[in-house]
């Protein structure tokens, strides 16, 4: 079986030409000992985690002197994912910690959840200091949390303060708030009246597809029913989202980008839009692609209603070396005081709710807007997202939605109407098995 | 004495006969033991993969359960007739395999013809002409996006120099396809250049010389000496840039940036290999993405057989 799985994915990879098996996590452990009697324990992650850069890696090991970690990334999540797929299908290959991402933890919890060990109960893990809808996403109907939170991505508002003083609108970030204070409609209203006095070549919003993500993610229902079955199609938040997202569009409120493209880089340097919704791993991005000259032009205001985008898991699978050793580190990694340290010192916003009465996040502000405060301003955002219902196959609804139907609508001037069937037909043709 | 010599003469005959048969056998059976590395690794890595996804064709599987496999028939291919993606793509493949190849081997032959002749710095000139082909497909698309882009590209400023309206590239259909067959004509021009103008310095100089001596110019001379020997080597290059044009992947999937394997908002540049991807690896329909691929199997094979009969008339007739 072992050999069929590793065929099947081969020879689809072979075909494209992409046979991309990556680094084999578990491989590099060697057995787990390198003669000095330590075990060493494995983590897979994608992206740039940070534990290694925060030195959180080192203190372990300075507090447990026989464990050595070792951790290998996957730059991407799309390409990461599949593979994590085809190893716990083969039960090989798995690192002893492997980290989910929110947009595939669900389908992971739904259906690999007896691949992974139940962190609930273990040594060190506190049910009660985790945000209670970042607990649910990873945890079975049958009450099995296969996942432990790391980081979140409550979402407010980055705005620049030269746009809008230029376009006549309030710059304090409290009055800013109060512009679109509980309702996306208000945002729009306050788009109009940007635009009316709008500085030459800027729009008020970077994308819809950006508005629609934000809008759509305040919601406790989004494509899913509680039973399990998706009904975007009948949903009254993606409605609701949809019609403001293309309302920005065919009000010219956008500056017609595509998130993460290179236009939408050239964007942040040339100062191009006024507002984008930001979960604060996205501080670090936008002060990085604005530059030096935007420094003090940036601010964070919250968002009309706040939702989260963006975050991750660790998880335990039980096919791994040192599933016991691995338990303990996830439960340590995840504990408040490190989040906490992560936070500081990678920006990544913690999912231990206990974490936000410590001063390193509680008292945290970001110079680069304007030293805004973000760290209650994000945690208040937390503290104020719904549980939500989830679906397995959530982030392709979503992203067929927003680069798929939102994209024809925002950039190649097709109508509402136009852009909805063709998300709904590529909806339904990528859920169709 | 004669009977202790005849037992000795047959043994030693015999032996002999012993290692006439080995030496036969061994030059009977050694090629193929020679050649057998090849054809286990064909047979791993190629043969059992590609029957593997003919069998995976054939059932509904998924990645997140990919031993699970429910039998499903023809229906992956069934379902194919009516894929509007599929077809899309398959144009799509069609469109750009057109418009990149022709005139990349056109311009490959022209190239090759002017490099021919006996120019200062030819090594330079071959070897600048190899550069694209040696940079890896990501950077190159990465700076083909920059120079396409919408608002910033560079296309667009010298369009705006020549007092013409800026293009939206990767939204429209015709404008997208046009810049990722760009990529493919920058990447593999001087690859084809070079097979090229190895087969024309293996024409016989004597065939230029009695057509220059009857008074043939050096166009004619392109037309009636140089193309008709080049035959058989633009037929090959005519073969590989097919099987390349149908198996494009990397260009499309770069060209739409962090937005993944859709192949733009209308999916206007998503190609056959596109699809297949996106149906794997981001759908997770691990079926359903096999019968893609052997439809692109199947299709590669017509071609082939399109090529072969063309190849024979071409023989016939030259």
């Amino acid at each position: 079986m072992v050999a069929l799985t590793a065929a099947a994915a081969l020879g689809a990879g072979l075909l494209t030409g992409c046979a991309d098996d990556g680094e084999d996590p578990a491989g590099a452990s060697s057995g787990g000992g390198d003669g000095g009697g330590r075990t060493t324990v494995t983590m897979g992650v994608f992206g740039v985690f940070g534990y290694r850069q925060a030195g959180l890696y080192d203190t372990y090991m300075q507090l447990h002197p026989d464990i050595r970690i070792k951790e290998t990334s996957i730059e991407r999540n799309e390409n990461y994912y599949p593979q994590l797929l085809t190893h716990l299908g083969s039960g090989s290959g798995l690192a002893d910690i492997q980290a989910v991402e929110v947009s595939n933890v669900n389908e992971v919890t739904t259906t690999q959840a007896d691949k992974f060990i139940d962190l609930s109960k273990a040594k060190g893990v506190e049910k009660d200091t985790f945000l209670p809808w970042k607990w649910a996403q990873s945890t079975t109907k049958d009450g099995r949390t296969i996942g432990l939170g790391t980081d979140i991505g409550p979402m407010a508002i980055c705005y620049r303060k030269d746009l809008f003083r230029r376009a006549g609108l309030p710059t304090d970030r409290k009055k800013v708030a109060r512009l679109w204070a509980g309702d996306w409609r208000t945002y729009l209203a306050t788009g109009k009246r940007y635009m009316r006095n709008a500085p030459r070549g800027t729009a008020f919003v970077d994308s819809a597809a950006g508005v629609y993500n934000a809008a759509v993610a305040g919601n406790a229902r989004r494509y899913y029913n509680p039973g399990g079955e998706p009904v975007y199609q009948d949903s009254p938040a993606v409605k609701e989202a949809w019609r403001i997202a293309t309302a920005a569009a065919k009000g010219k409120l956008t500056a017609r980008l595509q998130q993460f493209q290179k236009t939408w880089d050239q964007a942040y340097a040339n100062g191009r839009f006024a507002t984008v919704s930001c979960p604060p791993w996205m501080l670090g991005y936008i002060k990085e692609k604005s530059g030096p000259k935007a420094e003090d032009q940036w601010d964070v205001a919250a968002a009309p209603r706040p939702g989260n985008w963006g975050g991750s898991f660790l998880t335990v699978p039980k096919a791994g070396r040192h599933t016991d050793e691995a338990v303990k580190l996830a439960a340590w990694l995840t504990a408040p005081e490190q989040q906490a340290t992560l936070f500081r010192k990678q920006g990544s916003f913690p999912s231990s709710r206990a974490a936000y009465k410590l001063p390193q996040v509680a008292k945290a502000r970001h110079p680069y807007f304007g030293d805004a405060p973000i760290g209650a301003l994000f945690s208040a955002a937390a503290e104020s997202i719904p549980t939500q219902v989830l679906g397995p196959k959530d982030s392709l609804i979503h992203q067929n939605i927003t680069d798929v139907g939102l994209l024809q609508v925002d950039q190649q001037g097709k109508t509402a109407d136009e852009g909805w069937k063709a998300a709904v037909r590529s909806i339904d043709n990528a859920l169709d098995r | 004495m004669t009977a202790l010599t005849a037992p000795r003469a047959t043994a030693e005959e015999r032996s002999r006969a012993r290692r006439s048969r080995r030496y036969r056998r061994d030059l009977r059976w050694s090629p193929y033991a020679l050649v057998a590395p090849f054809f286990l690794f064909f047979s791993a890595f190629g043969l059992f993969p590609l029957l593997y996804t003919g069998w995976a064709s054939l059932h509904r599987v998924e990645l997140t359960d990919p031993t699970h496999m429910e039998w499903a028939g023809l229906h992956n291919y069934s379902r194919l007739w009516e894929d509007d993606f599929f077809w899309n793509a398959l144009r799509n493949t069609f469109t750009i395999g057109v418009i990149s190849t022709v005139p990349q081997l056109l311009m490959a032959l022209g190239l090759a013809h002017l490099l021919n002749y006996r120019l200062r710095g030819s090594m330079f000139f071959r070897v600048a002409l190899l550069t694209p082909y040696a940079t890896s497909v990501a950077a190159g698309t990465l700076v083909f996006v920059l120079l396409f882009g919408r608002d910033y590209g560079m296309v667009n400023w010298a369009l705006g120099l020549a007092g013409l309206d800026a293009i939206d590239w990767q939204n429209g259909t015709w404008t997208s396809q046009l810049a990722v067959s760009t990529i493919v004509i920058w990447r593999w021009t001087g690859y084809n250049t070079l097979i090229y103008l190895a087969a024309m310095q293996a024409v016989p100089s004597d065939l230029y010389e009695s057509a220059a001596l009857d008074g043939a110019s050096r166009w004619q001379q392109f037309r009636h000496v140089t193309i008709p020997s080049l035959r058989p080597t633009i037929l090959f290059t005519v073969v590989v840039s097919t099987i390349g044009a149908t198996q494009l992947f990397g260009e499309p999937l770069l060209f739409n940036g962090a937005a993944g394997a859709t192949g733009g908002a209308d999916h206007q540049y998503q190609t056959l290999g596109l699809y297949l991807y996106e149906q794997g690896w981001v759908n997770l329909h691990l079926g359903r993405a096999s019968a893609i691929a052997w439809a692109m199997f199947l299709i590669l094979l017509l071609i082939a057989a399109a090529h072969w009969l063309i190849g024979r008339r071409l023989r016939k007739s030259g």
